[in-house]
């Protein structure tokens, strides 16, 4: 009896809590440290073409935090039985199921939502972001930690997708979530078109870039 | 003359980069220094032109709605479009692997200068991209190489512009939070209203 409980301590004492010290940081970091978009340069295609307006990035954001966490699940999973030679087949193989999942899901239930956001939920597949975790993170750690980290990347990129959006439905339309601000205020504001064309999601999200790197202090050589 | 209009409406009027931000990942990566630019640009041309008819084929003859009657008459009515994406993506990840090969094979030269770019072209969006802008279109098969090659040759175009600026940007002092990133950004944006100046030409 005594021995046993012995051993349930010492058990106890080797696995780490639900919520460490370290996992927490897994899901922080990436959120402005070590963000997928403004340090790691990855997944811009899909920041930039799918701000226009809120709603849509909202729903992109969900549908990229989704993916990156389960296929990065799933990878960590198998991730002893993937011959090296065709990880990147595999890896795709699995990203490429997740996403269709997403896509039919969008289809069945916000129809409008899938015809808007068009070809862009596709090219989830190839957004780096998700195929730098895997590459990075799941290929080398347990299941768990991985989709923390899944989870932090994706939240990362989540809100530096929103912001910007905000700032283009703002000045782009007068708006916030369909909802026209300036109208409703009574001021006169005329729509700024640069900041509906790709030239303002450049703009901004430099913008979003300088200020991150203030605060953090980060220099790129 | 129809085909001429779609070539010259993917290099110019409808760049992957400045009107869809497609390929963004290398675009910003591999810009640093001209040569390897062009060298990651000709990459790309190569395999878009390729892989677009290649995925134009799959999609008429396996994927669409009643595209399998050709085998026999049972599998009218078929509709395999929810396969497209783990389909193309696959298809691209052979025909790239399969590209390095022969490349390696026959010109070991061209191979010395594409080969380290011909891997990262797999999860370059651009390449994806193009094929299911393909499908949303509806192209012919003709239509669909010069768009494809089209999409390429804009590409190339705008990361060995970027890369040249890059270069001469080197040494000039730039606050440090805008470094690399910003200022690439920056860059970008004032080369995407030069080329809105495309889109009134109708095509």
């Amino acid at each position: 009896m005594s021995t046993e409980a012995v051993e349930e301590k010492i058990v106890k004492k080797v696995s780490e809590p639900l919520l460490s010290k370290r996992r927490k940081k897994l899901v922080k970091d990436p959120l402005n440290e070590d963000n997928p978009i403004t340090v790691q340069v990855l997944g811009i295609c899909s920041a930039l073409a799918i701000t226009i307006k809120m709603e849509p990035t909202i729903i992109m954001g969900l549908a990229v935090i989704f993916t990156v966490m389960f296929s990065n699940l799933i990878i960590s999973v198998i991730r002893d039985f993937i011959p090296n030679r065709i990880r990147i087949i595999v890896q795709l193989a699995v990203v490429a199921t997740f996403v269709t999942l997403v896509s039919e899901l969008l289809k069945a239930y916000n129809y409008p939502m899938f015809k808007v956001l068009g070809a862009f939920v596709g090219l989830i597949i190839t957004n780096c972001i998700v195929m730098g975790r895997l590459e990075a993170f799941a290929m080398g750690n347990k299941p768990y930690d991985s989709m923390l980290d899944g989870l932090g990347s994706g939240l990362g990129y989540a809100w530096i997708i929103l912001a910007v959006s905000f700032f283009r439905e703002f000045l782009g339309s007068g708006s916030i979530l369909n909802f026209k601000v300036f109208e409703a205020l009574g001021i006169p504001y005329v729509n700024n078109g640069l900041m509906v064309d790709s030239i303002g999601a450049f703009m901004i999200l430099a913008i979003i870039i300088w200020i991150q790197r203030i605060k953090t202090g980060y220099v790129e050589q | 003359m129809e085909l001429v209009s779609i070539g010259i409406k993917a290099v110019f009027v409808e760049n992957m980069i400045f009107a869809y931000f497609l390929g963004m990942c290398s675009y910003l990566a591999v810009s640093k220094k001209v040569s390897t630019a062009i060298g990651l640009g000709t990459a790309v041309i190569f395999v878009l032109t390729i892989i677009v008819p290649a995925n134009w084929m799959v999609q008429e003859y396996i994927l669409k709605e009643s595209a399998l009657a050709w085998i026999s008459p049972q599998f009218e009515g078929v509709n395999l479009e929810f396969l497209q994406f783990i389909m193309f993506i696959a298809i691209i990840a052979a025909i790239v692997q399969l590209v390095e090969m022969v490349v390696e094979k026959v010109s070991p030269s061209l191979y010395g200068s594409l080969g380290i770019f011909l891997p990262l072209i797999a999860v370059n969006c651009a390449i994806l991209g193009g094929a299911l802008f393909m499908v949303q279109r509806d192209y012919t098969l003709a239509e669909a190489t010069v768009f494809g090659f089209g999409s390429g040759v804009g590409w190339l175009m705008a990361i060995v512009a970027l890369a040249a600026i890059r270069e001469k940007l080197k040494y000039s002092n730039v606050p440090d939070g805008l470094k690399g990133l910003g200022l690439t950004m920056i860059i970008t944006g004032l080369m995407g209203i030069a080329f809105k100046s495309f889109i009134g030409i109708a095509m």
